[in-house]
């Protein structure tokens, strides 16, 4: 299988695999890019994987863009049934609702379930980490169940704290830092998803990761606070 | 070490950007105008990505607490030391006590200060870079303030050829700024295209280091087209349309975007968009990606020439 390649100006090309958001068509872009990271030849910067594309950045000065071209379709045509099977997956504990989640009600609501039917649910599932961005450590998650799918809130919050769980239509995340945001908070995290330390830098979640959220009291968020 | 007496408008550590990290969702930052940060480097003596202070608009005063050999590079900002003119472009020693004062900015928008043997801030991910949006980097992750302290990694008293070391930019505000097209580009309407092209835009008042918001005619999409994408990889320089108004994303972007993109600037041409002011006309013109490729590697042959002309011509 040959996958377009399309130029983004002249210091980028977007391997595109495939147009539709589905775990399949992501798992074909985490094939190609473990076997491209795997094959790294010089001038290539870093390869950004998406949902359904490899952002691929490059220097023309070391690299040119026919040598870029025949070096992606010379890696990139792997089968995904070639790579390992067994992906990561994270638990990420969340203390649902109260001064945490202080939108579960309003959630719940919407849903017209009880707020115990919405953790339920919420904590049922397993998710897929299709990709990172909008801000470091941010996991774009797919599988939700749609049930407890909710709008964003009217007026966003100026300010919500690092490790909040939010749900924004069909799609949960988690604030890795405190930011501005619109969406409906159901509880937080004790973990840290982006911490620097030092020069210790860590990312809880990497594209192509497995998450669920598992339920936790008050009194393990606060004890666990802190410890990352 | 330097000690801050007034910040300026915005100025933040800055360098080549931090790359490696996007996967994690982590921007690029590094300076705007790239190409002045390189010369500003070279003038010291540094590598061409080395830790600088990018400043805007309007330039900061700061005392040199330490001797140290320094250049400012890109727009001009009227400098003076101790009270005296001193010319942009050309490194210069300080002593302690000295006191460096940069005006507005004329001539551009954004100016870089290096300091011989660099600024004493971190490396985080590989760089010094301030993000701003995730407060991290550069000087405790956010812009000078009155009084902040940087120190100086390798201080200098004497360069070689240091009266000598001088560079002229130039930048050619009437020139259009050109684009390569796609990797949406057949999402827009050829009228849409003809518009992008034909127009003049006026850079907007919200523009800032994350993407230059450009108001102007409708870009419009063919019919049945959306404005909106899976959301892929976003270049310094991309264009996006939203909403029938291009803002080309710049070093703070994030990275990812999920709207359409008609095309991307040139990297030779990202520092005459880094030096447009609000209100300023920008005109934009396609061209092939090949000519983008040689375009570029003629900058950075005139970077490596400015090196070698640093090094080897300069006399003492």
């Amino acid at each position: 299988m040959e996958y377009p390649i399309i130029p983004c100006g002249d210091s980028a090309v977007t391997l595109l695999i495939g147009t539709e958001l589905s775990p399949a068509v992501n798992r074909l872009v985490f094939a190609a890019f473990s076997a491209l990271q795997h094959k790294l030849v010089p001038g290539v910067r870093e390869i950004v994987p998406t949902y359904g594309t490899l952002f691929i950045h490059y220097n023309p000065d070391v690299l040119d863009y026919a040598h870029l071209c025949d070096w992606i379709r010379g890696v990139s045509a792997v089968d995904a049934a070639d790579m390992p099977s067994e992906s990561r997956l994270v638990c990420i504990p969340v203390c649902y609702g109260g001064e945490y989640g202080p939108d579960l009600a309003a959630v719940a609501a919407h849903a017209g379930l009880s707020e115990q039917e919405v953790i339920r649910r919420h904590t049922e599932r397993e998710y897929l980490v299709y990709m990172l961005g909008f801000l470091p450590g941010f996991a774009y998650l797919g599988g939700m169940d749609e049930a407890i799918a909710c709008p964003r809130l009217a007026v966003p919050r100026t300010h919500i704290p690092a490790g909040s769980v939010g749900i924004a239509g069909g799609q949960t995340g988690i604030y890795p830092l405190a930011s501005p945001g619109g969406w409906q908070l159901i509880g937080r995290t004790p973990r840290s998803l982006f911490s620097i330390r030092e020069h210790e830098i860590d990312f809880l979640l990497s594209a192509g990761d497995r998450v669920r959220f598992c339920s936790i009291t008050p009194e393990d968020y606060r004890e666990r606070e802190g410890r990352g | 070490m330097i000690h801050v007496l007034n910040p300026g408008f915005l100025t933040t550590v800055q360098d080549g950007g931090r790359f490696g990290y996007q996967r994690f969702g982590v921007p690029v930052c590094g300076a705007m105008d790239a190409y002045a940060m390189a010369a500003a480097n070279l003038l010291v003596g540094n590598r061409p990505d080395e830790g600088v202070l990018e400043i805007t608009e309007v330039g900061p005063a700061i005392r040199f607490e330490t001797e140290n050999i320094f250049a400012l590079a890109g727009a001009d900002f009227l400098p003076t030391l101790n009270g005296v003119p001193i010319p942009t472009g050309q490194a210069m020693p300080a002593h302690p006590g000295d006191v460096l004062e940069c005006g507005p900015a004329t001539n551009g928008f954004r100016g870089y200060l290096a300091f011989s043997g660099g600024l004493n801030v971190p490396n985080i991910m590989e760089s010094k870079s301030t993000c701003l949006s995730a407060q991290f980097g550069g000087f405790h992750g956010r812009s000078l303030q009155k009084n902040d302290e940087i120190g100086f990694c390798a201080p200098q008293c004497w360069i070689k050829g240091l009266l000598q070391r001088t560079v002229h930019l130039t930048y050619d505000f009437n020139a259009p700024i050109r684009v390569v097209l796609g990797p949406q580009a057949d999402a827009f309407s050829a009228d849409g295209l003809e518009v992008f092209f034909s127009s003049e835009y006026r850079m907007g008042s919200a523009s800032d280091r994350m993407g230059c918001r450009m108001e102007g005619a409708e870009i419009r999409l063919k019919a049945g087209a959306s404005p909106n994408i899976l959301s892929d990889g976003v270049a310094m320089g991309s264009i996006q349309v939203p909403n029938g108004q291009p803002i080309v994303m710049m070093a703070d972007r994030q990275t990812t975007g999920g709207y359409v993109k008609l095309g991307c600037v040139i990297t030779a041409d990202l520092p005459l968009m880094a030096q447009r002011r609000p209100g300023d006309r920008v005109r934009f013109q396609a061209i092939t990606l090949r000519e983008a490729q040689r375009l570029l590697a003629d900058r950075n042959r005139r970077l490596r020439n400015l090196q070698d002309d640093l090094e080897h011509n300069a006399y003492w």
